[in-house]
C-alpha cells in the first residue's frame, strides 16, 4: 500500500514538533498556521483603523505630543460636515472623477475596439498607446505643467494653432475655469491605455462562434454589437470603472505636481485638503474624522458597485 | 508642558556637562534648505571640521518640501539632524513643543553675547516668547525679501525718454509702492531687443509659503499689523484695516497688470527664471539669491542692480532668514554645540559674509567697507532695518496655510474682495488660536 501525502508528511515532522502538536485538532493546527496572517493584518490594517477611529472623536495634534487630548465628541464630524471648504473640495473630486471615468471608458473602448482588429503593426500600437501609465505621476505632472505652459507650452500651440487665438492668451493650469479640466486631460491621457487593456481582454474573451451565429442569423454590425459585444464586455467595463473610481477618489501626486490644488481651491481634492489638514495643520483629530467620512464614503460605494458588477457577471 | 520642560532639563544638562571641553570626534548632520547660500556653508564648515576634528554633514531638502520635511522630522522626534537652520516662524513651535535645546546657559558659559548681533535679527530667529532673553537658536542668516531690475534697460536711452514720455517723470529706481507698478506697467508688453517683455515676477505660489511672502512685502509697506497690541491676538481693525485693503488690492493689480502669462503658482525659482530668461524688467525675491544673480554672466554684473521693497506709507520689508539651533533629539548635542561656537566668532562670521551668506554680527555689519563690499549690501542693511514677520506661533503652520489659502484665492483666482478676503483670514486665525488656547 503507497504511502498518502499525510503519513509522508507526518514522517519528515521532527519528533520534537510531533510530539508536540499531537493531540491537537486539525481545527487548532490551520489556526496555527494562520494566525500571523490574521496578527499581521490586525497590526497594520485593523489596529490603524480602530486607532484613527478612536482620534477621530478628539482634539489630537501628531505635533503636540505633551498636550492633553481632549474627547470632543461628534465635533470634528460636525465641523467637516459643515465646513464648504471640504464641500467644494468634494465637488473637485466629484468633477474629477465623473469626467475622467467617463472619457476613459469612451476612449478606452473605442481604443480596444480598433486595436482588436487585426492589422500591420497592431503590437507596435498596443505598446506605443500604453507607454504613458508605465510614467510616474511625478513625471507626467512635471512635463505636463511645461506643455501647459503660455509662452512655450505645445499644448498652447496646438489650440493656438486650431483655433487661431494667441498661445499665451489662456493659462491652462493659472485658470479656475480651465485647470479643472487641466487635470481631467492629464489623467485621461495617461490611464486610458489601462482601461483599453481591461476593454482588450473582454473583448477577445468573446468566442468567434457567437459572431459566427449572428452572421448566420443575417444580424447586423450594429446588432451584434449591442447585443453581443457590449453585454459580454460589460463586466469587464465595470471592473474597469471600479479601479479607475477607487485610483481617482484618492488621487494626490499627480494634481499636486500640476496644480498644488490651486487657482484657489478649484483643483483641491479631498485628498489634497485630508493631506493639508493632517500634515500641514497638524489637526490629527480633525483629520481623522475626515479620513473616517471618505472611507465609509469610499467603502459604500465600493460594496453597491460591486454588487451591481456580480449581478451583470451572473445575467 | 511637563514633558516640554524634562526634555529641556535633559538636554540642558546634557549640554552643560559636556560643552566645556571638546567632544570626541563626531559626524555631525545640520540641516538646511537646498540654495545658494546652503553651498557657502558647505564650504565654510571645511575650517570648522579641520580645527574640531568632527565631520559635517549636510541634509539641504528643496525649499517647497523644507517645511515638510522637518517639521516631519521634528515633530516625530527624529534623530536625523543635529543642527538645524529653521525658519525664523518655527521658532515658537521649536521652543514650546521642546524641539530646540534652551541655548542662553551654553551662551553665558561661553561668552556668546546676543549684543554681538543685529538686533532684529536676534529678535527674529533667536527669541521666544518674542523678544524675551530667551534664546533657541543663534542668527545665521540674515535675510528680507528685496527687488532686482534690468539696470541695462533702466538706463538704456530710448527706453528712459519712453518712459518720460509716457509718464512724465524719469525712469528710476522706484521709490514707492505705486511708482513700481507704474514701471510695471511701461514694461508691460514693450519690445526691447525683438522680444516682448514684462514688468515684474512676484510670488504667487499656494502650495507653501509664496503668495504670503510676496504680498506682506506690500501690506508692511501700507503699515499692515497682525494684532492691535502685541500679544493681544486682537486682531480686528489691525488685518482687515482699510490700509491692509488697499494694500492687498495693490498686489492683485500688480498681478494683473504686469507680471508674464503662467505665473500663477510662482516662487523663487520661478522669479529667477523670468529674469534671467530676460523676460521682466523687475522681479522680487531674496537676498539671499542676490550674490547668485551679480555673478550671473548673462544677466549680472553691469545689466543688474538691487533695490529695498520700496516704502508706501512706511519702510517696511518681508523678513526671511534662519537661525541655528540645536535639536534636542540629538545625540551628539555638545559636538553640535561647539560648531555653534565657532560659527559666532566674528571672523568666521566675516568670512561667511564673504562666500556669500549673510551674516549678521554687528561686527561684519558696522565694518566701514562692508557697505561697498557689495552692490547690494547697503541695500540688505536698510532692510534688515525694517524687517516684519509673520506669526511665529507653534501654530504658525496653521496660521501660514490660511493666509496662503485666503490671498491665492483672491489675487490668482479672483474670488471675492480683498476685505471679504482679509475679515475671512481674521476668521481662520481666530479659530487656530481658539483651539490653541490663546483665545
Amino acid at each position: 500500500m503507497s504511502d498518502s501525502i499525510a503519513d509522508k508528511a507526518a514522517r519528515a515532522t521532527p519528533p520534537r514538533v510531533a510530539r508536540k502538536v499531537r493531540g491537537l485538532s486539525d481545527r487548532a493546527i490551520a489556526w496555527i498556521f494562520v494566525a500571523p496572517t490574521i496578527f499581521l493584518l490586525l497590526a497594520i490594517n485593523i489596529f490603524p483603523l480602530i486607532w484613527t477611529i478612536r482620534l477621530s472623536f478628539t482634539d489630537f495634534r501628531a505635533n503636540r505630543q505633551g498636550r492633553e487630548v481632549e474627547w470632543v465628541g461628534l465635533r470634528n464630524y460636525e465641523r467637516i460636515l459643515t465646513d464648504s471648504d471640504v464641500w467644494l473640495s468634494m465637488q473637485a473630486t466629484a468633477h474629477f472623477l465623473i469626467w475622467t471615468i467617463a472619457l476613459q471608458v469612451i476612449l478606452g473602448f473605442a481604443l480596444a475596439w480598433l486595436i482588436n482588429r487585426k492589422f500591420k503593426g497592431n503590437d507596435l500600437w498596443t505598446t506605443i498607446i500604453v507607454l504613458p501609465m508605465m510614467l510616474s505621476p511625478a513625471v507626467v505632472g512635471n512635463f505636463w505643467s511645461f506643455l501647459y505652459q503660455p509662452q512655450i507650452g505645445l499644448f498652447n500651440y496646438v489650440i493656438a494653432f486650431l483655433t487661431g487665438q494667441n498661445a499665451s492668451s489662456f493659462d491652462m493650469l493659472g485658470s479656475v475655469d480651465l485647470a479643472p479640466w487641466s487635470i481631467v486631460i492629464v489623467d485621461t491621457w495617461m490611464w486610458t491605455p489601462f482601461v483599453m487593456l481591461i476593454c482588450l481582454a473582454g473583448l477577445r474573451s468573446i468566442p468567434d462562434y457567437i459572431y459566427e451565429a449572428a452572421e448566420i442569423d443575417r444580424a447586423s454590425q450594429w446588432r451584434q454589437f449591442f447585443t453581443i459585444t457590449i453585454p459580454m464586455v460589460l463586466p469587464f467595463l465595470m471592473l474597469a470603472v471600479l479601479f479607475r473610481g477607487i485610483e481617482n477618489f484618492k488621487m494626490f501626486d499627480l494634481v499636486v505636481q500640476l496644480t498644488g490644488g490651486g487657482p484657489g481651491n478649484v483643483t483641491t481634492l479631498t485628498s489634497i485638503d485630508l493631506k493639508r489638514e493632517a500634515f500641514e495643520k497638524w489637526r490629527t483629530g480633525y483629520a481623522s474624522a475626515y479620513a473616517i467620512i471618505l472611507f465609509v464614503t469610499v467603502f459604500g460605494l465600493a460594496s453597491i458597485y460591486v454588487k451591481a458588477l456580480n449581478k451583470v457577471k451572473e445575467r | 508642558m511637563k514633558t516640554f520642560k524634562l526634555a529641556s532639563a535633559s538636554a540642558l544638562a546634557l549640554a552643560g556637562a559636556t560643552w566645556g571641553g571638546t567632544a570626541a570626534a563626531e559626524d555631525l548632520t545640520l540641516c538646511w534648505a537646498a540654495w545658494d547660500p546652503a553651498n557657502a556653508l558647505v564650504e565654510l564648515s571645511k575650517d570648522f571640521e579641520a580645527q574640531s576634528g568632527h565631520t559635517m554633514n549636510f541634509e539641504f531638502v528643496p525649499w517647497p518640501n523644507f517645511a515638510d520635511r522637518m517639521l516631519n522630522e521634528l515633530n516625530s522626534g527624529g534623530k536625523l539632524c543635529d543642527l538645524l537652520i529653521g525658519d525664523s516662524q518655527w521658532i515658537g513651535g521649536g521652543a514650546e513643543n521642546g524641539h530646540y535645546v534652551k541655548l542662553n546657559d551654553f551662551f553665558d558659559a561661553e561668552g556668546i553675547s546676543m549684543d554681538d548681533f543685529a538686533d532684529a535679527a536676534v529678535y527674529a530667529y533667536s527669541t521666544w516668547p518674542k523678544g524675551t532673553e530667551n534664546y533657541y537658536a543663534l542668527p545665521a542668516m540674515g535675510d528680507a525679501n528685496g527687488w532686482f531690475y534690468r539696470k541695462d534697460w533702466f538706463t538704456d536711452p530710448e527706453i528712459m525718454a519712453a518712459y518720460e514720455a509716457e509718464t512724465g517723470q524719469a525712469l528710476r529706481e522706484p521709490e514707492s509702492q505705486k511708482e513700481l507698478m507704474q514701471i510695471a506697467k511701461f514694461f508691460q508688453g514693450r519690445e526691447i531687443d525683438g522680444q516682448e517683455r514684462y514688468g515684474v515676477s512676484i510670488f504667487t505660489e499656494r502650495g507653501s509659503e509664496g503668495i504670503t511672502m510676496g504680498v506682506t512685502g506690500a501690506l508692511y509697506a501700507w503699515g499692515f499689523q497682525y494684532e492691535n497690541e502685541p500679544g493681544s491676538y486682537d486682531m480686528v481693525g489691525a488685518v482687515n484695516s482699510a490700509e491692509a485693503v488697499e494694500a492687498l488690492e495693490f498686489y492683485k493689480e500688480l498681478y494683473e497688470c504686469c507680471t508674464p502669462p503662467g505665473y500663477t503658482n510662482s516662487y523663487m525659482g520661478e522669479s529667477l527664471d523670468a529674469f534671467k530668461s530676460g523676460q521682466v524688467a523687475m522681479a522680487m525675491n531674496w537676498f539671499a539669491f542676490f550674490p547668485g544673480l551679480f555673478a550671473d554672466p548673462d544677466i549680472g554684473g553691469e545689466k543688474i542692480d538691487f533695490f529695498v521693497n520700496p516704502p508706501q506709507n512706511k519702510d517696511a520689508s518681508t523678513l526671511g532668514g534662519q537661525g541655528i539651533s540645536v535639536v534636542s533629539y540629538s545625540d551628539k548635542q555638545d559636538a553640535a554645540l561647539e560648531y555653534i561656537k565657532w560659527f559666532a566668532q566674528p571672523e568666521v562670521q566675516q568670512r561667511w559674509w564673504d562666500l556669500g551668506g549673510y551674516a549678521v554680527h554687528k561686527s561684519v555689519l558696522e565694518d566701514p567697507s562692508f557697505i561697498e563690499s557689495q552692490p547690494f549690501a547697503g541695500d540688505f542693511l536698510e532692510a534688515m532695518n525694517a524687517v516684519q514677520d509673520f506669526w511665529q506661533e507653534p501654530t504658525y503652520a496653521e496660521l501660514l496655510l490660511a493666509m496662503q489659502e485666503r490671498i491665492h484665492n483672491y489675487v490668482v483666482a479672483d474670488q471675492g474682495t480683498a476685505q471679504e478676503a482679509l475679515d475671512m483670514l481674521i476668521e481662520d486665525w481666530t479659530e487656530v488660536f481658539e483651539d490653541d488656547g490663546k483665545l
